[in-house]
């Protein structure tokens, strides 16, 4: 049987191969040594019908919780936010999903328009001069940044906050381990960055403070206060941000940001256990240059009709090589499609209404887990949609979530894995998509549990 | 000829919206500005359009119109691979068990994915001839940088200072800046008249200092190494190690396998070789798989099978490189990448590359007579070839380029490899059919007849596309990057 992919007639192969002049395929593969070759069939996966492959990944998929069969209470940098229906309708038009990098702009406006709408989108949302068509994930975009920021002053040391996401700190460490940068954490206090540590380990060999918020504990980070204390050392500030909250939030761009990265995730983004999501990667106008990734960039055809290309390429790997801003080529452009469409349909309205609403339930919750006996908030820092939860001493995290897994909830994220002090304190998130209903029950059945 | 297509920003109208939010069910007396202080909150709100459903969907619709996929044409972009995307992979990867799922859920909660992750690890290896794999990397490129950071992790484990990165002048941009990014330095060997490595100039560059060889095999000519044995002995005896850039791995599967070649390290495309999307520039995935001396230095976590038939993380030792990327990887494509596995599976994988190989070498007969073939013979996956032959009519690469876009054809890799003089690079894949191929090569053909005898029009192409060739350097003298709305 013919595979369902593969035009190739035997005809065609017999009057290809008499084009050739050959009169079997292996002469095509006559130049490999036979030493190299591989003999035998590969031992891998069997191949199975489009009915039974259909059958296998739901079998799959079905041993999976999922945000259709259970509330989730888990964020710690991704979150079950509603996405609009809209949007898996437009990134399924295929002349999107099966493009690559707009190489060709004459016949790429279409995307090229739309990564010049999604960089628009970053700038407007973070108050940034110039953003890039999207990193990686958030993490790897903040490894980058703070590649940039050493690059741009010329100084090997990073202060970080250890209430950036552990991930990003630790994406962070392996980058800078191999560059010969080095790193010092600074602690918090109430939740938020211990301010007075901060400017302890600034000196004049600081390339940048880098801070997230809200942080990984879900609270607000002063950026307003911290700013002055990096620029009077010289060295520049990186903003790790939640877009979506930056439709309350003030932008960090406004409070003296020199580079401002995240996860577009919120957005739209379907969580899909982490990955892909969609990195994002804006800069100060004096930065521009020094940017990692693609840019798109306006401009006018022949005819002085309006376009966008690729632009500022001699920053990229290939033109530059080893002397390139970045090694990174493909990106995460269909995410990014998902944000700008995400940003279309809430509008103005939209993320100012959603963002109220994360930050309405999120207090909701907080105040009935605070009532539950024994527990109470770990920090009172202002919060957006995640806070901490302090449960009575010796409550084990990872048999709480296995009990509320049960009861058809995934419980939040344990930060004893991560900060040892923090042992019995779980980190929840409260999204627009959580009910009263699912609040009190999740509410009820962690209280069960104690 | 058609208006500009608007902005999505200058399609607002204050009052129009698309958005439908859960209600608040929850108290909501008190303003937000009692539960957040003010200096913390937006001093103006974001300048965000204000639309309607149908407006976003006649928006996009209208881009994806003016831009072109696998699914609108032929797109024999080299080392691209751009082949077909299959539709069932796009459908399976939605499911909500394998797409709305969080990697902090409890490992229970998780053992579908887990197991589909581990089962991947180990095709990957197989197909490689690789001992371990791990899936973290979000592209190729990010795939190069995890090996280079774990073949450097691994000299240094053995007091061994190697800094020296060799890669052949034909070898992707990218190799060389993932060598800068892991703080290695590159050294950029010459390819010999045949378009294979120069086995003494490489003897020459190979040393006490050397971390590893970087290598596309075939190579980003079409090529396949033949001294790839030699090559391998002369690198691991002077004590580096081998890197294997997968990107043009569509040739070979099944028929040999870097583990076999020599190779220590490999990255593969999951969104070149196992047909998941381009996705208009990504996202892609680039696992990278090591021999057995590599594996404490991969990075963490990655999937490992328990004795009572479960699936858990595991973090790795004290060697491993450390996280390279948040969560596992870019897991919706590997969802892809294993559902494309198990369409195939090894023996239909085999045929997929020797159909790739096949209809590259019959492009490149039938184009012989028309351009300069500078490496004659077989070539593998997709081939170079030169257009110099026409710069006698002031015709260049680039204009038979965008002269095949008024044929509905995505044009070649134009321009490289940066050592053949007006490249194009031809990788038709596996998916297209005689017909089509037949039908770009004639195409072709016509194009260098009108440079002959008609050079204007090819000179002036594209002439059927929304908009004509773009002032590039006007976009980065005077770069406007967003449209300032706000």
């Amino acid at each position: 049987m013919k595979h369902r992919y593969l035009p190739m007639t035997e005809q065609d192969r017999q009057e290809m191969m008499e084009t050739v002049g050959i009169r079997s395929i292996e002469e095509l593969f006559a130049d490999i040594p036979q030493s190299v070759r591989y003999q035998g069939t590969l031992p891998m996966s069997e191949a199975l019908d489009e009915y039974a492959l259909l059958r296998h990944m739901k079998e799959l998929a079905d041993k999976n919780a999922n945000f259709d069969t259970h509330a989730s209470f888990l964020g710690a940098g991704l979150y079950d936010h509603h996405i609009p229906v809209v949007i898996n309708h437009v990134i399924s038009r295929s002349e999107f999903y099966t493009a690559y990098t707009p190489y060709q702009p004459e016949i790429s406006q279409g995307e090229l328009q739309a990564i010049f709408e999604f960089q628009s989108y970053i700038c407007e949302l973070t108050g940034m001069k110039v953003a890039n068509a999207s990193m990686y994930d958030g993490a790897t975009a903040f490894a980058e940044a703070a590649v940039l920021a050493a690059g741009a002053t010329k100084r090997k040391k990073l202060v970080v906050s250890r209430t950036v996401h552990p991930e990003a700190r630790q994406v962070l460490a392996t980058s800078a381990r191999a560059l010969g940068l080095s790193i010092v954490e600074v602690g918090y206090r109430n939740g938020v960055t211990d301010q007075a540590e901060l400017a302890a380990a600034i000196d004049g060999e600081t390339a940048a403070v880098l801070l997230q918020s809200p942080n990984f504990f879900g609270a607000i980070e002063d950026l307003a206060a911290i700013e002055p204390l990096i620029h009077a050392a010289k060295g520049l500030l990186v903003v790790s941000a939640n877009p979506l909250a930056l439709g309350v939030l003030e932008a960090p761009g406004r409070l003296g940001a020199d580079i401002v990265v995240g996860d577009a995730q919120p957005l739209g983004i379907p969580a899909s256990l982490g990955g892909p999501t969609c990195g994002f990667f804006a800069v100060a106008e004096h930065l521009m240059r020094r940017m990692p990734g693609r840019i798109v960039g306006q401009t006018v055809d022949r005819n002085g009709k309006r376009g966008f290309v690729l632009t500022l390429q001699a920053r990229e790997q290939h033109i530059r090589r080893e002397k390139a801003t970045s090694n990174i080529c493909s990106n995460q452009a269909l995410l990014a499609l998902c944000a700008s469409v995400y940003l279309s349909v809430m509008g103005k309205e939209g993320m100012r209404e959603v963002g109220g609403l994360n930050i309405r339930k999120s207090r909701y919750a907080a105040d009935k887990l605070a009532g539950i006996s024994g527990a109470e908030a770990a920090f009172t820092a202002p919060y957006f949609n995640e806070f901490v939860l302090k449960l009575p001493e010796g409550t084990n995290i990872a048999d709480i979530n296995a009990r509320l897994l049960k009861a058809g909830i995934l419980g939040g994220y344990d930060l004893g894995r991560d900060y040892p002090e923090l042992a019995g304190h779980m980190l929840i998130a409260v999204t627009e998509k959580r009910s009263k209903a699912e609040i009190d029950q999740f509410v009820s059945v962690l209280e069960g549990c104690l | 000829m058609k208006p500009e297509q608007s902005l999505i920003f200058e399609l607002s109208r204050p009052g129009r919206s698309a958005y439908s939010l859960p209600a608040c069910d929850v108290p909501q007396e008190e303003a937000i500005e009692s539960l957040i202080p003010a200096g913390l909150l937006r001093s103006e709100p974001a300048v965000l359009p204000e639309v309607s459903e149908v407006d976003v969907i006649r928006h996009y619709t209208a881009l994806s119109r003016r831009n072109f996929g696998v699914d609108n044409g032929f797109y024999p972009l080299g080392s691209c691979t751009m082949k077909y995307n299959p539709k069932i992979n796009e459908d399976v990867a939605r499911f909500p068990g394998l797409a709305k799922i969080h990697p902090y859920q409890p490992e229970e909660s998780l053992q579908g994915a887990l197991e589909l992750m581990y089962t991947l690890q180990k095709d990957i290896a197989a197909l490689t001839g690789m001992d371990a794999v791990s899936l973290q990397p979000a592209a190729g490129a990010h795939g190069e940088w995890t090996g280079l950071m774990m073949i450097r992790a691994y000299h240094e484990s053995r007091g061994e200072a190697r800094t020296k990165v060799i890669v052949p002048d034909s070898s992707h941009g990218t190799n060389p800046a993932s060598a800068a990014a892991a703080g290695l330095d590159t050294i950029t060997i010459p390819s010999n008249d045949k378009g294979m490595v120069d086995l003494e100039a490489l003897k020459a560059a190979v040393g006490s200092d050397t971390a590893a060889l970087m290598l596309t095999n075939p190579s980003t000519l079409g090529l396949f190494e033949t001294q790839i044995v030699e090559i391998a002995s002369i690198v691991h005896e002077a004590g580096g190690l081998l890197y294997y850039d997968g990107a043009n791995s569509n040739a070979i599967m099944g028929i040999t396998r870097p583990g076999d070649m020599g190779f220590d390290v490999v990255h593969l495309n999951l969104h070149k070789t196992m047909s998941t999307p381009h996705g208009g520039g990504g996202p892609g995935a680039g696992p990278v798989g090591v021999k057995a001396k590599l594996i404490p230095f991969l990075p963490q976590p990655t999937v490992a099978r328990n004795e009572d038939g479960s699936f858990s993380l595991h973090t790795g030792g004290p060697e491993s490189i450390g996280r390279v990327k948040a969560y596992y990887g870019n897991f919706g494509i590997l969802v892809r990448a294993y559902a494309y596995i198990r369409t195939y599976g090894p023996e239909g994988l085999r045929e997929v590359s020797e159909n790739a190989v096949l209809n590259a070498n019959y492009m490149m007969h039938r184009l012989a007579p028309y351009f300069e073939i500078p490496y004659p013979g077989v070539c593998k996956h997709e081939f170079v070839m030169s257009g110099r032959n026409l710069k006698q009519y002031g015709v260049r690469t680039l204009d038979v380029a965008k002269r095949l876009l008024d044929f509905g054809y995505h044009p070649p890799t134009v321009y490289f490899p940066l050592t053949v003089e007006e490249c194009m690079m031809i990788e038709p894949t596996e998916t297209e059919s005689k017909e089509t191929l037949d039908g770009f090569i004639d195409t072709m053909i016509q194009i260098v007849k009108e440079a002959q005898e008609t050079p204007e029009i090819v000179i002036n192409a594209p002439h059927t596309t929304e908009i004509s060739r773009l002032d590039e350097t006007q976009a980065a003298r005077k770069p406007v990057l967003n449209c300032a709305c706000g």
